[in-house]
């Protein structure tokens, strides 16, 4: 087991009279890519902020490779690099010229060009922040945060706003960055985006911990998580409807819906093998993380329309359930 | 991919000195935020451009400015009026808008907040805001004094220890007044607006419109307690060879004393 490298112990923050977080705890092993999930207002962005020092706690503690936010700022500010989510640049700074000052800044920095080309903006050293796209500039930004060549990185809200193409680059460039060995603190709303860079999760809710797990393990959580669709006699239905791993069975015409857990798919062949029916168009899928949320909090993370990829919806699931 | 990266950096740079790289990190800023300014046309046309450009063109198309008036102590206004008018309204576009402009724009874009997080502070920043604006103000004035004495035919600074010590009280007053506009407007947008609010009145009370000897009493009572009136006045006098007056040099160091103090109170960062 790796050194925990981010420790936060009840953490507390009120606004006003409202808590933002309300008793935060997790940690974040040396080299992961923890995910902070929530929807807008669940107190992710909160979080994360008392553990780069940007807000002191009311109450609790944090620890980031040792270092108190609050008592070693300066110590903590070398070997954090951050990427805020409202942080633009000056309009006419160019990209080569935001990393040179950025890299200035550090004791040890990473080579701010080879930085450059890494994150695909070698040909655009000489363009004016401006004149970037949307994911140009989240690019720079993530390698602003890198050019420090911290042991943590906080990424806030990454990917909001970008087209599903730069939003894929994007991920793209993580995967790439977490090959570093950089620990990664990673703020999203997207389930997509935590399901497929993760290692484990903290999902967040009215700024509490419902959950800190992989996404498979939160995956697993959701009861009669698989699914499998296919066509086949309708005799088959009441092959199906006797298995006990079978949790709901939906029957019209040929076409067949079987819900469940464990190991469904080997008992569902299995057994219409047993009874000489042939299923055709034979589909499975299994429950998402946006699944495990719904079912953790009780609504959707994604409040807003820009889902960038089609997804299981909900509205199917309820129809499978309402057998 | 990746790992080289950091080898590379680590190899290049075994034994950084600590001191060494946070002077770089303060060098770099203002390298930065010297091009980001030059590269703002309006910033130099109306710091540098247009004060040299009025300078000379008043200067060498109105004959009046160049016979010497007996109100003005036998002076002629290309002599000290005008050169001194220029280098305030230099300084007063620097203070009253460039300066609020930037630094609202930095706090706005987070920009303050985002090098909170890093190990330089962002009073750096608005250290190097001012340290290029005020090269920008050396420079306008540099220009003004050579340029008026080549082209009008002026006087160079008489007394050139009290011309330096009024530059740098009336520069302070100005940029510190500049900070407090900068902390206490709520956006870039009220920035332009605000500072010329502030901006004309001051102006003319420098006596930019209305040279301060034809002042009547009481306008030029309370000119003497503006920060423009007092550091056009002394830059007037130490030019013309005079001691400048201890109220007006006084005047100056409060209204940087008090303007500092106020906007360090007020200041956000977020």
């Amino acid at each position: 087991m790796s050194m925990e490298i981010i420790e936060i112990n009840g953490l507390r923050k009120r606004y006003g009279g409202r808590a933002a977080i309300d008793d935060v705890s997790f940690s974040v092993a040396e080299g992961e890519v923890f995910g902070v999930l929530g929807r807008n207002g669940a107190g992710k962005t909160t979080t994360v902020e008392c553990v780069s020092g940007l807000r002191v706690p009311d109450a609790g503690t944090v620890s980031v490779a040792g270092l108190d936010p609050r008592e070693d700022r300066a110590e903590l500010r070398r070997s954090l690099g951050v990427q805020l989510q409202d942080c633009t640049l000056p309009d006419k700074l160019r990209v080569g010229e935001a990393l040179r000052l950025y890299a200035s800044f550090y004791d040890h920095p990473a080579d701010w060009r080879a930085l450059m080309e890494e994150v695909g903006l070698g040909p655009k050293r000489d363009t004016a922040f401006a004149k970037l796209s949307g994911g140009q500039r989240q690019r720079l930004s993530i390698a602003l945060a890198l050019v420090g060549s911290p042991r943590v990185a906080i990424l806030d809200e990454l990917t909001t706003g970008l087209d599903p193409k730069a939003r894929r680059e994007t991920w793209e460039l993580i995967e790439q960055v977490r090959a570093r060995g950089v620990t990664i603190l990673l703020v999203t709303h997207f389930m997509e985006e935590a399901e497929r860079l993760c290692d484990r999760v903290a999902v967040l809710d009215g700024g509490r911990v419902a959950a800190v797990d992989t996404p498979e393990g939160l995956i697993a959580r959701v009861d009669n998580g698989q699914r499998l669709r296919f066509r086949a006699a309708p005799e088959a239905g009441a092959v199906l409807r006797a298995l006990p791993e079978a949790a709901t069975v939906t029957t019209e015409g040929d076409r067949h819906t079987v819900t469940g857990s464990g190991n469904l798919l080997l008992a569902v062949v299995t057994a219409l093998a047993a009874h000489h029916i042939t299923p055709r168009d034979f589909t499975m899928d299994r429950a998402t993380l946006d699944d495990a949320f719904l079912s953790l909090t009780g609504h959707t993370a994604d409040d807003s329309h820009d889902t960038s990829a089609p997804r299981r919806t909900h509205a199917d699931h309820d129809v499978a359930g309402e057998e | 991919m990746a790992t080289p990266v950091r080898q590379s950096a680590a190899t290049r740079n075994p034994r950084p000195v600590r001191r060494r790289t946070r002077a770089g990190g303060m060098r770099m800023l203002l390298t930065t935020e010297a091009l980001i300014y030059l590269r703002e046309p309006m910033a130099t046309f109306m710091t540098l451009g247009l004060p040299i450009g009025l300078l000379l063109g008043l200067g060498l198309s109105i004959p009046d400015f160049r016979v010497p008036l007996p109100e003005f102590g036998g002076q002629r206004v290309v002599d000290t009026q005008l050169p001194a008018m220029m280098i305030i309204l230099s300084v007063s576009t620097s203070a009253f808008s460039a300066i609020p402009a930037a630094l609202a724009v930095y706090r706005e874009r987070g920009i303050l907040r985002r090098l909170s997080v890093t190990p330089v502070p962002p009073s750096r920043l608005l250290g190097a805001q001012l340290v290029v604006n005020l090269a920008s103000a050396v420079v306008a004035t540099a220009l003004t004094i050579v340029m008026g004495h080549l082209l009008l035919d002026s006087r160079l600074p008489a007394q050139l220890g009290w011309f330096a010590v009024s530059f740098v009280l009336g520069v302070g007053a100005m940029f510190a007044i500049g900070l407090l506009l900068a902390a206490a407007i709520p956006s870039s947008r009220a920035a332009g607006a605000i500072g010329a609010v502030v901006m004309f009145p001051l102006l003319f009370l420098g006596g930019m419109w209305v040279p301060r000897e034809a002042m009547p009493e009481l306008l030029r009572q309370i000119s003497d307690f503006t920060p423009t009136g007092p550091f056009g006045q002394t830059l007037r006098d130490a030019w013309a060879g005079t001691t400048p007056e201890p109220l007006h040099l006084a005047v100056l160091a409060a209204w940087t004393l008090l303007a500092s103090i106020a906007a360090a109170r007020l200041f956000r960062w977020e």
